[in-house]
């Protein structure tokens, strides 16, 4: 394989070298396709090699978690949405699950089971969305409209759920809104079933693809023990070679009922990002599987707990958090007994995944910066908040 | 909404107090909430609930006697809620603190750090900081350090690297400087902003920024003029 290995190059020895005449600074973004959003990154180039890279954050800054704060409980959900907005349902999940900490409610099986599938759906939506985006930025484009094809139809099976097809506000504290449409777990099966041949397909194009391959192997090489400095969760660390997730690490829900693994990668670089992210589709196909046979067996019961009317968590504080698609999403909740947050504070993995991104783009070229951007796979909405 | 009849923070005990008892009785707000969101009559305790979570002391915790015997000094108080502990640390001993648990703890992994604002206690700010040790079981341990306003806080990204966006996050939303920080400058406004989003006392429909564009259609500074219906101030 050696001779795949991309446009790594060593990083120069000392600093000084580089400062020279032909060093340049560069504006990346904010108005760049491949930056996903309104992401502003400050490179200092030498030639077409990355001598630093300093992201500039906050264009798309909305004053969320102050918005938390003027709000009751029950108002907070559909802002959680528009954090990453790609993968609504795990938010909502990941902020009902705090409340729920704090007042100490039990869900429902039922209840578990539904929001178990909503998660998992929105991590194979939210998979596909990077796939298709962060391959478009290489210069493939055909997994685009594979990956769109199949996004399409979960898309589809959430409007038949509740209605939205990207803001869901699917979720309530204690369980659901709604139970399941009539025929639709018989939906998902149908499309959860034909997901593995189609998985297949996207591998197909990219898995041994040799432009593919020159241009993510070796790229934005970040090992477990600087994930770890860095707070990087998610596939970049499972990537690493680090088996964790929060799923396993900290069940939630009947996540400990149900049998799946951690994918995890060896090299650290993008192009194990992107094989793990491949085998989380499968492994998340195999969770909605057991989830609809689940919901097979048990077709009717609860999907909400004994919730008082009004919701006012006792004085104190907790934090929870869920396996997003991008890594660990938390809420931490100070509760003072009102009706409404003392303050609400998201712990948002996109933002805390970019801060590596200087580590993982010095000494690379210019063109690869953007395979890296793709790789952390952020979401503005979440970074800025 | 009308204005929150009582947004003053139910006072979780002052960092050098030390009373466990304090928090457990959940002060009512005293005046009825006649104008809040809840259309029924104030009603306490409608169902019978299962008890609701209350805080206890974890002075005892194996991990807080260890941290108080490495670092004298350090530890002013514990208490556990829905299974998570937080250490109250002395501001001097925070860096000391925190480096102990990561390397003699191994919380090597900083998840998430962030401040809280109760706006008439003395100190005004809590910094909380959320550890996680991987090779403890995924053990989870939340540490809170009371900053006066005006006052710095020690920074701890000398110790995890990831603390330096989150500290000028709080740098920026709350205006707690973090002393020995590499970069210390706003991070999600924009430079020259004036004022503190997060503060209790920032507007919640925003400030003067002098950024008004269309000063015919629009107040200057943006947000709703003063006799708009639907500008409300919640401090």
């Amino acid at each position: 394989m050696s001779d795949l290995v991309g446009t790594a190059g060593a990083v120069p020895e000392s600093e000084e070298t580089m400062l020279g005449l032909r060093e340049m600074e560069l504006n990346f973004g904010p108005q760049h396709p491949s930056t996903h959003g309104v992401l502003r990154i400050v490179l200092k180039v030498d030639g077409e090699r990355i001598v630093s890279a300093r992201p500039d954050v906050g264009y798309l800054h909305r004053g969320t978690e102050k918005l938390f704060e003027t709000e009751t409980y029950p108002m907070i959900i559909p802002h959680t949405d528009r954090l990453d907005y790609v993968a609504a349902a795990t938010n909502n999940h990941a902020y009902v699950l705090t409340v729920e900490k704090l007042l100490g409610l039990e869900i429902p099986k039922r209840a578990q089971y539904i929001r178990v599938v909503l998660d998992e759906m929105q991590r194979v939506s939210s998979h596909l969305l990077w796939l298709a985006t962060a391959a478009i930025d290489l210069g493939a484009i055909t997994p685009f409209f594979y990956t769109f094809r199949e996004r399409e139809v979960i898309l589809d099976l959430f409007e038949d759920y509740c209605g939205a097809r990207l803001t869901l506000n699917c979720m309530r504290v204690g369980g659901l809104q709604e139970d399941l449409t009539p025929g639709w777990v018989d939906k998902l099966r149908a499309f959860t079933e034909d997901l593995g041949a189609k998985i297949d397909e996207y591998e197909d194009l990219l898995t041994e693809n040799r432009i593919w391959k020159l241009r993510t192997i070796g790229i934005g090489i970040l090992d477990t023990k600087r994930c770890i400095e860095w707070g990087v969760t998610g596939p970049p660390l499972r990537a690493a070679g680090l088996a964790w997730d929060i799923r396993r690490a900290i069940p939630y829900e009947c996540y400990s009922e149900l049998d799946f693994e951690i994918p995890t990668g060896k090299n650290a670089d993008t192009y194990d990002r992107y094989l793990v992210r491949i085998a989380e589709l499968r492994q998340s196909r195999r969770i909605l599987l057991q989830c609809c046979d689940w919901l097979d067996k048990n077709p009717t019961g609860d999907i909400r707990g004994k919730v008082p009317r009004v919701i006012k968590p006792p004085v104190g504080d907790a934090y929870a958090s869920v396996e997003s698609p991008k890594g660990e999403l938390g809420f931490y909740l100070v509760s003072n007994g009102g009706n409404r947050p003392y303050r609400l504070r998201v712990r948002p993995p996109s933002f805390i995944n970019l801060q590596a991104l200087p580590e993982m783009a010095r000494g690379h070229m210019v063109s690869d910066l953007v395979a890296i951007i793709g790789t952390i796979d952020i979401v503005l909405g979440e970074v800025d908040r | 909404m009308a204005e929150d009849p009582k947004d003053a923070p139910a006072a979780p005990a002052a960092p050098a107090a030390g009373d466990p008892a304090a928090p457990a009785a959940p002060p009512k707000p005293a005046p009825a909430p006649a104008a809040a969101a809840a259309p029924a009559a104030p009603k306490p305790a409608a169902p019978p609930k299962a008890a609701a979570p209350a805080p206890t002391d974890a002075m005892g915790e194996p991990l807080v006697a260890a941290l108080a015997a490495a670092v004298p000094g350090s530890v002013l108080g514990a208490k556990k809620m829905v299974g998570q502990t937080t250490i109250e640390l002395a501001p001097g001993k925070l860096v000391e603190a925190c480096r102990h648990l990561k390397d003699a703890e191994t919380f090597t992994f900083l998840v998430d750090l962030t401040a809280i604002d109760w706006k008439e206690r003395v100190p005004r700010f809590d910094v909380v900081y959320w550890v996680h040790s991987f090779d403890r079981g995924n053990e989870r341990v939340r540490l809170k350090v009371g900053v006066a306003d005006g006052a710095a806080c020690p920074t701890v990204s000398g110790v995890w690297e990831t603390a330096n966006w989150m500290e000028r996050e709080v740098f920026d939303l709350f205006g707690i400087a973090f002393e020995g920080h590499p970069d210390l400058r706003r991070i999600l406004t924009w430079d020259g902003f004036q004022g503190h989003p997060l503060r209790k006392d920032f507007p919640v429909e925003g400030i003067d920024t002098g950024a008004a564009i269309y000063p015919d259609r629009y107040p200057e500074g943006g947000g709703p003029a003063p006799d708009d219906k639907n500008r409300k101030a919640v401090s």
